[in-house]
């Protein structure tokens, strides 16, 4: 095994791992915000008082995302060019409600209008469940394949498609389950960082919609061993099966911090775990692909055919052993400063 | 239709509207943190005040500098594919570092900064501005040594059609980068020191908050001095480095057709394209382009009419951004000296205080004008000399997919950036206000 392959291998271990810890950090924001409606309807203090629940937080859990793209576009160019422009729509789609929450949930405290504080509402809670729903989609439309052909007139990889092949039933399904993990793992996440009334009603939802998504989680996780044919790395090592199992007793053991114990700061953690191993699950059962093809093996985007030079990828290692790290401690800090709890004013 | 034309402008739009954020969030995140630190160190509240009042104004937009960043990161994927094929081993490290180092920094540390006020220490508070200053700067950085590569590609190695990595430190040490970064970092400083001098004429011209105001005017003037300056010498240089290492962005520049030593310039210049020539030329100092491309009066400056036509950019768009820059360049060195000068007595200009106002547009125009001559400059190439912008786009894309985008960005951006400038406008005319919290 030559030290390329190595360094691509861990590549893609980071690269899985750089999404997971952006789907935990960013969930949070994006589940908070789903359930403005229902938890801030009644009155725009408690509304303003879940946007200062992520308010400090929102913009660095997002660079975990810019992150995760950069080192899809560093370490593997190709995988990158071929993703983003056979998913061209959605993918911009998904870029401008990135856009229109960051503004809105900043822009709103900036004019104390009762007009424009609800349309920045309205527009954070759409653009942030469209996002959902499209990370959803499209992660399960890669644990299923794209249709994709390497077309020797563009020497490119083409998507042999339409739009509508990435609605499949069980990418759909996807969809749906990223939004139930996120609504549950946001009240939650409410839940520890409020007090009084408001940590009453994130709990009391956190609770009401748990047994659906654990439902949802099991059915979803079944038809990616089914359907998706992410099996084969996992009927190959069987050892491996600890990975989803422990994913299922993490999200079983939230529910049971929730329900049993009242504990909501493990029951988020739980469901941290949970998140970290569903992600790491999906991606490891695509190894050594980052973009299975459901037509051909050769249509495939994988830790070869995709990868920068091993030149490039060393000294990306190098940053990232300095900085990630660096990263992590100053955002712990940064968290501990800033994690207040928050009371409805 | 072809989609590459539609790409370009799409990337047109996003990165027009990026760069309307861009250079304030750097230069005021210095003053700020200046600001700061004469309140740490002086223990002076109406320097907090300041941090606060110039603070609240950055932070807005900092939110429409960020959201609009995103987009770039994902332009290179979705609209040009080849491109990003082509130079991801080169280009994607540059932007991967730019995240890890300078975007987590910047992101976390303004968190702190905006919310924490009264739950870090005094000195770690102002600390916590200067990072983020800095993340600024190491940001501008690692994307100018990144657009580096793709005006004087260095550093690199054609290896099965996609240019792989040969050295990392003629990546990190390419001169086209660092002389664009100089400049474009002056630029920041530039703009955000009209920008403070504007908002300061205001309050003067109203009469509200003259003392508060004052101090500011004071500093951003000595801010406006020194970078104007700097920022003249570093386009300079960036000249020089043009001239020899992109003849044909040089040579439409200046609109200079016939080849010959010892190049004069024309002060007063009208080209016509059809003809491959000038339609006017006159005001003639000889030998004054050679000298000001390579320091000596009889130097060779390659002409467009020996560069094939096929190689050409766009004359008339980066002739005439170029010349107008430079003349705002020069408009704006002045106005800096007088406002030296007059900074003591500024208050009291009554009517004359709108020339602070007016200028506020000026350094965004001629930044904005900047990016034309190098972006349009760079023209018909992508990375220059090695890859053509026409072969770079997605093979997968249609043209009404991205005209889709095109038209929904226009929209968006239309949108955010009128309600983000309406937002600092009102935040800089209501004057400093001491209650004020980030979230209330």
């Amino acid at each position: 095994m030559d030290s390329s392959y190595v360094l691509s291998v861990i590549w893609f271990v980071l690269w899985g791992v750089l999404w997971a810890v952006y789907f935990i950090l960013d969930g949070y924001d994006f589940g908070i915000a789903m359930w403005l409606p229902l938890i801030g309807a009644s009155s725009e203090r408690e509304r303003s008082a879940m946007y200062k629940v992520t308010g400090p937080f929102w913009d660095a859990n997002e660079v975990w995302l810019i992150t995760a793209g950069g080192v899809t576009f560093a370490a593997f160019p190709l995988a990158y060019a071929v993703l983003f422009s056979s998913l061209y729509t959605p993918l911009m789609i998904l870029l401008f409600c990135l856009i229109l929450r960051g503004v809105a949930s900043e822009l709103r405290f900036q004019w104390t209008n009762r007009g424009f504080r609800l349309i920045c509402d309205a527009l954070v809670f759409v653009a942030s469940l469209v996002a959902v729903i499209l990370l959803g989609v499209a992660f399960s439309n890669l644990f299923r394949g794209l249709p994709l052909e390497y077309d020797e007139a563009t020497q490119f990889f083409m998507f042999r498609g339409n739009i509508l092949n990435l609605l499949h039933p069980y990418c759909l399904l996807g969809g749906v389950l990223f939004v139930l993990m996120f609504l549950v793992h946001g009240a939650l996440y409410l839940g520890w960082r409020t007090e009084g009334d408001l940590r009453n009603k994130a709990i009391y939802l956190a609770k009401a919609t748990w047994p659906i998504f654990l439902l949802v989680f099991l059915v979803y996780v079944v038809l990616t061993f089914a359907w998706a044919g992410l099996y084969k790395n996992y009927f190959s090592s069987p050892l491996l099966l600890a990975l989803p199992l422990l994913c299922a007793i993490l999200f079983l053991l939230s529910g049971y911090q929730l329900y049993l114990k009242n504990n909501i700061g493990k029951s988020l953690l739980s469901s941290c775990g949970g998140i970290l191993t569903l992600t790491l699950t999906g991606v490891l059962g695509m190894f050594p692909n980052l973009i299975p093809s459901r037509l051909a093996e050769t249509g495939s985007l994988n830790i070869v055919n995709a990868s920068s030079s091993g030149k490039t990828l060393t000294i990306m290692l190098v940053v990232a052993l300095i900085f990630v790290p660096t990263v992590i401690a100053y955002q712990i800090w940064a968290h501990k400063k800033l994690a207040v709890t928050v009371k409805v004013d | 239709m072809d989609p590459v034309i539609l790409s370009r402008l799409q990337f047109a739009l996003a990165t027009f509207v990026h760069f309307l954020f861009v250079p304030l969030t750097i230069g005021l995140s210095f003053f700020t943190a200046w600001m700061e630190t004469k309140y740490v160190r002086s223990g002076d509240e109406i320097y907090k005040k300041q941090a606060k009042f110039w603070g609240r104004i950055f932070l807005i937009n900092f939110v429409l500098g960020v959201v609009t960043g995103i987009a770039l990161e994902f332009q290179f994927g979705t609209n040009w594919a080849n491109y990003s094929k082509f130079v991801g081993d080169i280009f994607g490290s540059l932007l991967a570092i730019e995240a890890t180092v300078a975007f987590f920094l910047e992101s976390t540390f303004i968190a702190v900064w905006a919310f924490g006020w009264d739950r870090v220490s005094k000195k770690f508070h102002c600390i916590c501005i200067w990072f983020v200053a800095f993340a600024g700067t190491i940001s501008a950085l690692w994307i100018l040594l990144a657009n580096g590569f793709m005006q004087h590609p260095v550093g690199y190695q054609v290896v099965d059609g996609v240019a792989r990595l040969a050295s990392f430190t003629d990546v990190l040490f390419n001169t086209y980068g660092w002389h664009m970064y100089f400049h474009t970092v002056c630029g920041a400083f530039v703009l955000a020191s009209f920008l403070i001098m504007g908002v300061c004429a205001w309050h003067f011209f109203l009469g509200k908050n003259v003392d508060f105001f004052h101090v500011a005017f004071k500093s951003a003037s000595c801010f406006a001095l020194i970078f104007t300056v700097l920022l003249a010498l570093a386009g300079h240089q960036l000249g020089q480095v043009t001239a020899e290492h992109q003849k044909s962005k040089f040579a439409a520049m200046e609109s200079v057709w016939e080849t010959e030593p010892g190049t004069p310039m024309y002060l007063l210049t009208i080209p016509n394209i059809t003809e491959e020539g000038n339609l006017v030329q006159t005001l003639k100092v000889p030998g004054a382009l050679s000298f000001l491309a390579t320091n000596s009066f009889d130097q060779t400056i390659t002409g467009l009419n020996d560069i094939d036509p096929e190689l050409r950019p766009p004359v008339w768009p980066v002739f005439a951004s170029f010349r107008i820059m430079v003349g705002l360049g020069f408009l704006l060195l002045a106005v800096a000296i007088l406002s030296f000068i007059i900074k003591g007595f500024v208050p009291s200009l009554g009517w004359g205080l709108w020339v602070y106002i007016l200028m506020i547009p000026v350094p965004y125009l001629a930044a904005q004008l900047g990016w034309i001559v190098t972006e349009i400059g760079r023209q018909p190439w992508v990375v220059f000399g090695l890859m053509k912008t026409s072969a770079a786009g997605s093979p997968p894309v249609d043209w009404y997919q991205v005209m889709g985008t095109l038209v929904a960005m226009g929209a968006i951006y239309g949108l955010i950036t009128l309600t983000g400038f309406i937002l600092m406008i009102k935040t800089a005319v209501k004057g400093p206000d001491d209650t004020a919290e980030h979230y209330a």
